[in-house]
């Protein structure tokens, strides 16, 4: 992907969180906060991708386990974060009538 | 540009982990759809991580056997050991983070989300950090040399995953109650932090000159402490703004990378993240009627009673009531509008208020709940408490939709909300809330509003116009043995 298409995603998935994020009920915020930190831990990726790299030797050994320290913080936001939010939806019911 | 992301299906693959991550958000417009938008969130992440993993599989050079010449000798073969040490920090994240994510007590969800952002931070500071010494890995250096456009979001990256670091971790210990709410000034700080800024943005325009490590570190090192610099002036009231305003930089830091890595799926989530919290950085601003710049500014609001004290309060008549009073009075309703506020909160008065709401149905009264956007520690907080009580959603109404109920309404019940109630923000030009939107309590036809005590004033350090209303009825006591009183007196 040259620049520009990555500009292109970047610029029209603001648009789409802009739209997204005011059609969330007020109600439900702080389930959005704790989903938003969950999903922005997909640097994750970033993490994995230092880590695996670091063997094929060289220079990788420190960036190898900086990217490994990186994927336990990662993975700590991603499993906490959205083990919190399914706690805090489940508690959300409906009035028994 | 060789980049990582090249390989078609992977690319494929990460976009589909972006919608899913759009679904997760979409879902949350009503709770009956937001279970299902969350477990699309984890659908997306195991997505991203999986095609990542299959991607990059690591591989290690195989052993060199004696006397031959190992300059590329052989197809490397898979590096088991890297591949169980992934596995092993995955697994020990995900063990940490779901026993937190259990254990935590619901009161307490902003500091856990303070604590979840100060994660994200040091996660892209390191990824950064590995990309600088390792470009080759990431397909951004060619002969070692890192490219340009790679060096630029490579620096913002970095800076920004360092403030969000930093700035959590005092959002963290504010909310913690490690560190006191009540802002700390330092003389000259404006001209502080707009310098640190500036070098940040000067060492990041050099960087592209001269990769040399000392500028990247610097570049890392002043943005931790502008992250700590930026949050200190904060008080403890303003939390809500800061809390969201994290969130977004949590969600530009992952954008910056996805940009580094040529990443469609951290693109997407860094851009949904990066507005989902500056809307609500937007929203609580505007709940609170001031400007997102007097809030970064700070200086403004410590924890509840630290402002100047209301001494005029002393002299003015109000009328006190008793439990039995307001028992009496809300089983004879036909509506009562409960408005509850952070104090309940604190006094973990939750559950034994459904229990009068409960008793109070049983009565024949209609009871519903009125939330103002900045009730609680950050945006939603005490949506989340009620729920927790079993409060079912639907009783549960936000500012705009039940305000102008409250003037057929028979009884507003005020559990530890304050400034929210203040009808002085609607008429008092020279009061420091005025214009804030608050919640029409007092057109109701008997407020009860419980407190402490006569003294303690909100957190803009004001005094409450409703106290002294004719239907106005003090109910002094601790909120949670105040409502178990009335629970008595219902029976």
């Amino acid at each position: 992907m040259d620049f520009i298409s990555i500009l292109s995603v970047f610029v029209l998935a603001c648009f789409v969180g802009y739209y997204v994020v005011w059609s969330v009920t007020p109600a439900l915020h702080t389930p959005l906060m704790a989903v938003t930190n969950a999903i922005s831990s997909v640097i994750i990726v970033g993490a994995l991708i230092a880590a695996a790299a670091g063997s094929l030797g060289g220079a990788g050994e420190t960036s190898k386990w900086l990217g490994l320290l990186a994927v336990v913080l990662a993975s700590i936001n991603i499993f906490g974060g959205f083990a919190v939010t399914a706690r805090m939806l489940a508690m959300y019911k409906k009035k028994v009538r | 540009m060789e980049s990582i992301a090249q390989n078609p299906w992977a690319a494929l693959a990460y976009l589909v982990a972006g919608v899913c991550f759009i679904l997760a958000l979409r879902g949350l417009s009503s709770p009956a759809t937001s279970q299902r938008g969350n477990r699309a969130g984890m659908i997306g992440m195991t997505i991203a991580v999986v095609t990542t993993l299959v991607t990059h599989v690591p591989r290690i050079a195989p052993p060199c056997p004696t006397g031959a010449i190992c300059e590329n000798y052989g197809t490397p073969v898979l590096d088991t050991l890297t591949l169980v040490e992934l596995l092993a920090a995955i697994g020990i994240g995900a063990a940490i983070g779901i026993v937190t994510a259990r254990r935590i007590a619901m009161t307490a969800m902003p500091q856990l989300v303070a604590a979840f952002h100060s994660l994200v931070g040091l996660a892209a500071v390191l990824v950064a950090g590995a990309a600088f010494l390792n470009p080759g890995a990431f397909g951004i250096a060619s002969d070692g040399v890192i490219f340009l456009q790679s060096r630029i979001e490579m620096g913002l990256g970095v800076a920004i995953g360092a403030i969000t670091f930093s700035g959590s971790v005092i959002a963290f210990l504010k909310l913690n109650g490690n560190m006191g709410g009540k802002p700390i000034l330092l003389p000259g700080r404006h001209a502080i932090n707009l310098g640190v800024l500036a070098a940040i943005l000067g060492l990041i325009a050099y960087f592209t000159q001269d990769q040399s490590p000392w500028i990247f570190w610097t570049v890392t090192a002043l943005s931790f402490a502008i992250g700590f610099l930026l949050i200190i002036p904060i008080g403890g009231a303003d939390m809500p703004v800061v809390v969201s305003m994290l969130n977004s930089y949590s969600g530009w830091a992952a954008a910056a990378m996805g940009f580094t890595l040529h990443n469609s799926a951290m693109i997407i989530t860094g851009a949904l993240v990066g507005s989902s919290g500056a809307i609500l950085s937007y929203i609580m601003c505007r709940a609170m009627n001031r400007s997102f710049l007097s809030v970064i500014a700070g200086g403004f609001g410590g924890d509840a009673g630290g402002g100047p004290s209301g001494a005029a309060a002393v002299d003015r008549p109000w009328k006190r009531g008793s439990a039995e009073d307001a028992a009496f009075l809300m089983s004879q309703a036909e509506q009562v509008i409960i408005v509850p506020g952070y104090g309940m909160a604190v006094a973990q008065a939750q559950h034994v208020l459904r229990e009068m709401a409960d008793k109070l149905k049983a009565h024949g009264v209609r009871v519903k709940y009125a939330i103002h956007p900045v009730a609680g520690r950050m945006p939603g907080h005490m949506n989340v408490l009620l729920a927790e009580a079993n409060v079912p959603y639907d009783e549960v109404f936000e500012l705009e939709d039940i305000n102008s109920e409250f003037a057929q309404t028979d009884v507003a019940f005020v559990i530890g909300a304050n400034d929210v109630t203040n009808p002085a923000a609607k008429t008092d030009k020279s009061s420091p809330i005025y214009g804030m939107p608050v919640l029409d309590v007092e057109k109701a036809k008997t407020v009860l509003f419980i407190k402490r005590s006569m003294g303690g004033v909100g957190y803009a350090g004001v005094d409450n116009e409703l106290f002294y209303r004719d239907n106005t009825m003090m109910l002094l006591a601790d909120a949670k043995k105040m409502v178990e009183e009335i629970v008595k007196s219902l029976d």
